[in-house]
């Protein structure tokens, strides 16, 4: 009886009003991991700015003295074939991931709502077109697109940004061009036609910041898959190259000294899963907090 | 000359099921600074002709068929649906209230980016005479608090409040006719009132003429000046508010004060409904469409076409019967 009315009290008591943000923050900062994926960001991004000031050496400096050096003291994760610091590379190769992430995901975000919008909102033989051309970009593996055009191109960061960015497009026009064929039935939308708003105008002022959400969630979600791609692409030898420090031509020039010196693979791998996790999570956690009804849609 | 006249307007939708006649033949005319009414109920056609006008259906499946919609001289059906000719007089000549105020404000931009965006388009105003001129237009449509409302969102106003924001972003341009499709259908009684004195209101004070397309006959009784009945896409009765109200001719528009309550009758009257459903559009007769419900009907009506309207005692009617009898 006592605690029912503890309970009720509890429950009566005044509670402020929450605002948006207040209710944004408690949702994404509620679940830990998604927190811990914050920090981990965070600190990824730190690093990269001052790396110049962390790495213990230059990740260029060939050591011909110090080759496959064991951890110890002196190098925390060893040197690699050339005598390299590995713990420098890995450090300075948070760089060339963060800007090929982000550089792509914003290409592909672009085009590809510009693309999914256009689709969506005239329909018709104009969706018809757009959309079974992304669905044929869409038919080819994304790394083999990749490989492709990043074989005609040739290697260098430029190139993986085009290549990954490309074939990250459809993704990002499917979702546009499905959203704005929800949001152009509101009525809206129709008030607005009958407000004598131009086709451009009520696309861009009226239809983008609706479909905001899930393009800002598939961003996130996106750059942890673009990271990984682009560190296939290095372990194939097609994207960043040695002497520049990236994970995945890191991994895959350690990878046949797996048992004599693990650190060689297991560092920058480490790294990479860390990072991709840590956007999954962030992903997550946006989607959770900004709209609970995409659970499931992405 | 009529400010907006509309002629034998015909509006058709193909479907999966056939033909459908939205709208066939409809005429009415509205003079400066006057009030009509337009009656009809659910899916007779009323919403879709206004929209017609506006060249606002979709197409396809919708499409014009037939008809001339004349405004100050202009025929607008002669203008391409998204030509600037037609969005210089969408919003700006004449403007639309739609009937969903829940969902006719864009959740993500704040009233004044709506109100302002319709001055910049229409007016050409700057951002601080945007602001003003919205402020002085929340003012007018009775939002309390108006400088600081006009920062908020959608979602932070009652159904009432953003329909007079519908009401605000419609009369912001000062346009010649404004049409209110149902304005009243999604609030409560009270705020109906309220909403429709508003309306009089501003539209008196803006000269601006006036169209309520509304299933309510109480709502266009008070206000209006001529009502037109549609039943099925036609117009089956035109007249004053006096002449509908007091000597209605129509089968239909008997049916229809018959169930609707009045203060003038004897206590204890009860309401009378329409019999039947209204026809399904698709694969219509040439008789006349009221007449499987009519109680009056008579052998020529199942043996003739849909009789055009013609004049009774200043009234027009379609119907073969002489209802007074």
């Amino acid at each position: 009886m006592k605690q029912r009315r503890k309970r009720q009290e509890k429950f009566m008591e005044e509670r402020p009003p929450m605002s948006g943000w207040r209710r944004f923050a408690r949702v994404f900062f509620g679940r830990k991991v998604v927190l811990f994926g914050l920090i981990v960001l965070a600190l990824y991004v730190l690093i990269a700015i001052f790396a110049d000031l962390i790495a213990p050496y230059d990740y260029k400096q060939i050591n011909l003295q110090q080759v496959l050096a064991q951890p110890s003291g002196e190098h925390l994760l060893g040197t690699d074939t050339a005598g390299r610091d590995v713990l420098s590379r890995l450090i300075y190769g948070i760089r060339p991931t963060l800007i090929v992430g982000s550089a792509t995901i914003l290409i592909a975000a672009v085009c590809g709502t510009i693309l999914g919008l256009i689709a969506g909102y005239f329909g018709g033989w104009i969706q018809t077109i757009i959309m079974r051309c992304i669905d044929a970009l869409m038919g080819f593996p994304m790394l083999l697109l990749a490989l492709v055009i990043a074989a005609v191109l040739g290697g260098g960061m430029k190139n993986i940004i085009i290549a990954l960015g490309v074939a990250s497009i459809p993704t990002f026009a499917r979702v546009m061009c499905a959203q704005t064929l929800i949001i152009k039935e509101n009525d809206y939308i129709i008030a607005g036609r009958s407000l004598g708003f131009t086709n451009w105008h009520l696309m861009w002022n009226h239809i983008v910041p609706n479909a905001f959400p899930p393009l800002v969630i598939l961003a996130t979600m996106n750059i942890g898959m673009v990271i990984l791609m682009e560190a296939g692409l290095s372990f194939l030898g097609i994207g960043i190259q040695a002497p520049d420090a990236a994970w995945g031509s890191m991994v895959s020039a350690g990878y046949n000294r797996l048992t004599s010196n693990p650190m060689l693979s297991v560092a920058p791998g480490i790294a990479i899963m860390l990072i991709v996790f840590s956007l999954n999570m962030v992903g997550d956690g946006l989607r959770d907090a900004v709209d609970p009804r995409l659970r499931g849609t992405l | 000359m009529a400010l907006l006249t509309v002629e034998n307007l015909k509006t058709y939708f193909h479907t999966d099921f056939g033909l459908v006649k939205a709208v066939d033949g409809v005429s009415y005319e509205i003079n400066e600074k006057e009030i009509i009414g337009i009656v009809g109920e659910s899916g007779c056609g009323k919403s879709v002709s206004q929209l017609s006008t506006l060249q606002l259906i979709t197409s396809p499946p919708g499409q014009i068929v037939d008809g001339k919609v004349i405004f100050e001289g202009r025929d607008l059906l002669q203008f391409s649906a998204n030509g600037s000719e037609m969005r210089s007089i969408r919003g700006g000549q004449i403007a639309i209230i739609f009937q969903e105020p829940m969902t006719s404000l864009n959740p993500t931009l704040s009233v004044f980016q709506q109100i302002g965006e319709m001055l910049e388009l229409h007016l050409k105003m700057d951002k601080e005479m945007q602001r003003k001129h919205s402020i002085e237009l929340l003012k007018q449509v009775g939002i309390p608090d108006a400088e600081r409302r006009i920062d908020d969102y959608p979602h932070q106003f009652s159904g009432g409040m953003r329909q007079r924001v519908m009401i605000a972003m419609a009369l912001s341009c000062n346009p010649k006719i404004l049409i209110a499709d149902e304005p009243t259908t999604a609030v409560d009684v009270t705020t109906q009132a309220q909403l429709l004195a508003l309306m009089q209101n501003l539209v008196n004070q803006y000269n601006t003429s006036l169209i309520i397309v509304t299933h309510n006959l109480g709502v266009v009784a008070r206000y209006a000046e001529r009502i037109y009945v549609m039943y099925a896409g036609r117009i089956v009765e035109s007249g004053t508010c006096d002449d509908i109200f007091n000597q209605p001719k129509h089968p239909y528009t008997i049916g229809l004060l018959k169930c609707v309550p009045r203060l003038d009758e004897a206590e204890g009257t009860k309401l009378v409904p329409i019999e039947g459903l209204p026809p399904n559009l698709i694969n219509m007769p040439s008789t006349c469409a009221f007449l499987p419900r009519c109680p009056y009907s008579i052998d020529k009506c199942r043996e003739e076409v849909w009789p055009p309207l013609k004049r009774v005692n200043g009234q027009y009617v379609s119907c073969y019967v002489d209802t007074r009898r």
